[in-house]
């Protein structure tokens, strides 16, 4: 049994589903950044990524095959000579939606779908940091529970030998009495 | 076709209606301008998203 393509249907039909995720596509080639409604934009970026990955490759079978989406041939023209080289060296994730809000009207919530066009290094720096706090708060764990467990042994070590200290002072007193 | 027995109550009908309840926003502090925004949502007073602008200013 096939498994039904997740998120929203679109428009009427499976023909006008496939409409206007093309028409979406194509302006937000021709654009780079695209305001729509969140359900539309969430069905775009998968499209929209596997048709990068296809301009990234470049080759006239892929070029034939972005054109039977994307109708528009100097957008195609365009994603396969300026936008494709600018995704070089990233491994996917090359839109991204940001979410707006309700809009007037129909409250229908709003997002922004752009093409990511910030250089790879920024996201290095950003994987680096949290593995570099996640080591330094694993190191404060592993020394916070030694220090606990020190302190622990401490006062129930001082409570036993006072324990043993007024026991012995008791029955001292009673052989006294 | 299916049709009511019986006329429904004042009370029954004040009892369903006292449900309608309206749900406050959830908002936080813009980390930007300061100004109240919906969470995981672009800020509608300086346009920006984790620092980033995203969009032009309304105001």
């Amino acid at each position: 049994m096939p498994k039904p393509t997740k998120g929203a249907r679109l428009g009427g039909s499976p023909a006008h589903e496939r409409l206007i995720l093309a028409n979406l596509a194509t302006q937000l080639f021709q654009h780079g950044r695209i305001r729509t409604t969140e359900a539309k934009a969430k069905r775009l970026r998968p499209l929209a990524e596997k048709l990068i990955t296809k301009a990234k490759k470049g080759d006239i079978h892929n070029r034939r095959q972005v054109l039977t989406v994307v109708r528009d041939k100097s957008v195609v023209h365009h994603l396969f000579t300026e936008i494709a080289p600018t995704f070089a060296e990233r491994p996917g994730g090359y839109t991204r939606i940001t979410k707006l809000g309700p809009r007037r009207g129909d409250a229908a919530p709003m997002a922004v779908i752009e093409l990511v066009s910030e250089p790879m290094n920024a996201v290095r720096v950003g994987r680096t940091a949290p593995a570099e706090a996640a080591e330094a708060a694993e190191q404060g764990q592993t020394e916070a529970p030694a220090q606990e467990s020190a302190a622990q042994e401490a006062p129930e070590a001082a409570v036993a030998e006072s324990a043993e200290a007024a026991v012995p002072a008791e029955g001292s007193g009673e052989t006294k009495a | 076709m299916a049709v009511p027995k019986r006329k429904m109550s004042r009370s029954n009908t004040r009892h369903r209606r006292s449900q309608w309840k309206a749900a406050a926003v959830a908002l936080v502090s813009c980390p930007q301008c300061r100004s109240p925004r919906r969470p995981h949502t672009a800020c509608e007073t300086c346009g920006t998203y984790n620092r980033r602008q995203v969009i032009e200013p309304s105001a």
